[in-house]
């Protein structure tokens, strides 16, 4: 029992490689952060790196004069709106995908995790300019479904693939329909895959920035494309490039956080079957 | 299966939910398939009709049918087509080999349980999900050249300043390190839960031949990781391929001032939205995609053959 609190040198090995490890990811964002609480003067001056005074104004800046409380609003609603058709399309096309064996249409499915966005976007330019709905949001919403949907029938596939099938036919056998038996008893115990599935599209369309690069307007921008104010041709805002950036992407990490369970099971979906 | 697929509903439905539970499989998966149909599958038929058209200019602009043409005339520009095919191969590769070989031997570290793991596996987690383009202007900062703190850093150690993402042979290195530090995580997850998959009978018995901690993992742990590492390879690699976001938050429109970073992507997507050449586009985008499915095709039966 004595042994147990001498540390063989390969934990400390291990402690010290992990703590490299730790540092090297959470160094930068802490920077980021520290920058964004600096005058841009701070900013230019190497002595101020770690001992500065931290304001606001660069926060006031760019929620107050650069319109950031629309481009949340902007980007919560494409969130939102993705995600909840993603899943209202996704789920009972997943279940019938594992159900029934449907490889080939999974695999269609599939294909858009595959496709360079860019191929779409092309020709979706082309249709929704002439119909004149370039720069709304319902554009916006359906390219963000892209994204989300595929991602959305990939995780629940695996859910369902992993869900005993004798529950349903005990519920078919005590008088439910089988789309009953689905609604009843399948539905209701798929919540946590569902639960993933809808985190990580939501994470996903947040930090999307290609299609609302192309196809959102002034009044539509999202977070990623409205960082890109604060980039002049001839000088950079820092101060407020790096309070945007906090603003864009720290309440995202905030809630992979407290849901972090969800979000790791969703990322590592399909990893294990080999 | 069979037998759910096989059970009729009981007799006493009326007409409509009778035909609906009886047709549910592809009622449950026609929306689905309609929107992919209708988004993806439609526009990526009119991308390969579109590269074999001269359409340039306005949506609205008439095009004509020009075949081949635009297929030649891309795979034989050395100026800017080629050079993004090897950005795009080498950004691929180099990250891809660090990402692997990084993400292993954290998951190793991390897959026996220890004190502390709740931090690291946060620490992990955080530039997973944080936002590219954020990422990608917060690297801008950390790597500039004249008030950066990479800089600072290299002047402790007594190395002069580098240019990074400002030079134009360091660039493209700079961006694929921060590929790295964005995305070595996603292979340190995917690989640990392949390995918390592992059976620990295999590892035990080999110890017990007295194999060491080298001998194990080289026969043991990492012929059986093996799959799990090709769905690693594969979905990183899909995503490097394609990579977008930190480049144009870097570097900005056609890759920087000298195209250092314009991989296909980039090139594809100025082409599209910066100079409205949308036949020469899709031809790019219609060769980047067979380059990407190729590469799939390539891991994938390699690794039926049990070559990998």
């Amino acid at each position: 029992m004595a042994r147990r609190k001498r540390r063989t040198p390969y934990q400390v090995f291990r402690a010290v490689a992990l703590a490299v490890v730790v540092v090297s990811l959470i160094a930068p964002l802490l920077w980021m952060v520290a920058a964004s609480f600096k005058t841009n003067v701070d900013i230019y001056d190497s002595g101020k790196a770690f001992a500065f005074t931290p304001v606001l104004e660069n926060y006031t800046k760019v929620l107050d004069q650069a319109n950031y409380l629309q481009f949340i609003g902007n980007s919560l609603w494409v969130a939102f709106a993705a995600t909840v058709l993603s899943l209202i399309l996704g789920v009972p096309a997943a279940y019938s995908m594992s159900r029934f064996n449907m490889k080939k249409s999974a695999l269609v499915v599939l294909m858009a995790r595959v496709i360079p966005g860019v191929s779409l976007l092309v020709p979706w330019y082309y249709v929704f300019s002439n119909l004149r709905l370039v720069g709304g949001f319902t554009v916006l919403i359906l390219s963000h479904m892209f994204v989300s949907l595929p991602l959305v029938v990939y995780i629940l596939m695996g859910f369902f693939d992993s869900l005993p099938e004798e529950l349903e036919e005990s519920g078919q056998v005590d008088g439910l329909t089988p789309i009953g038996a689905f609604r009843r008893i399948t539905l209701p115990l798929s919540a946590p895959g569902i639960a993933t599935a809808g985190i990580l599209s939501f994470i996903f369309s947040w930090n999307n920035f290609m299609f609302a690069l192309v196809l959102s307007g002034a009044d539509t921008k999202t977070l990623p494309v409205a960082i890109f104010d604060f980039v002049g041709y001839a000088s950079i805002d820092w101060g407020g490039l790096m309070a945007a950036s906090t603003v864009v992407t720290l309440p995202i990490m905030l809630i992979a956080l407290f849901v972090q369970k969800y979000v790791v099971s969703g990322l590592t979906a399909g990893a294990t079957k080999g | 299966m069979a037998s759910i697929a096989s059970t009729q509903p009981s007799g006493d439905l009326t007409g409509w939910t009778r035909w609906a539970n009886n047709h549910r499989k592809w009622l449950f998966a026609a929306p689905a398939m309609t929107f992919v149909g209708a988004l993806i599958i439609f526009p990526l038929a009119w991308t390969i009709y579109l590269s074999l058209t001269d359409a340039e200019g306005s949506v609205r602009a008439e095009s004509e049918f020009v075949g081949f043409a635009n297929y030649l005339e891309v795979l034989s520009d050395t100026d800017r087509f080629w050079p993004a095919v090897l950005r795009t191969v080498g950004f691929t590769g180099v990250a891809l080999l660090f990402e692997i070989v990084i993400g292993m031997a954290v998951a190793l570290l991390l897959w026996r349980p220890f004190r502390g793991e709740r931090w690291v596996r946060v620490a992990i987690l955080l530039p997973l999900v944080a936002t590219p383009v954020a990422v990608g202007m917060m690297w801008r900062l950390i790597f500039d050249p004249n008030i950066g703190m990479a800089n600072q850093i290299l002047g402790w150690v007594g190395i002069g300043p580098q240019p990074w993402l400002a030079g134009q042979h360091s660039a493209l290195p700079t961006t694929i390190f921060i590929d790295i530090w964005q995305w070595t995580p996603m292979v340190v997850l995917i690989l640990l839960a392949g390995l918390t998959a592992l059976s620990n009978e295999p590892d035990e018995a080999a110890r017990v031949d007295g194999a060491n901690a080298w001998q194990r993992f080289r026969h043991v742990t990492l012929p059986l990781l093996m799959p799990t590492v090709i769905v690693a390879i594969l979905l990183r690699g899909i995503d490097a391929l394609k990579t977008f976001d930190i480049l144009y938050a870097t570097k900005g429109r056609g890759g920087g001032s000298f195209h250092e970073v314009e991989t296909l992507n980039v090139y594809a997507y100025g082409l599209s939205f910066d100079y409205n050449e949308y036949g020469i586009s899709s031809t790019v985008l219609i060769i980047f995609f067979l380059i990407i499915i190729g590469s799939m095709w390539a891991l994938t039966s390699r690794r039926k053959k049990g070559a990998l």
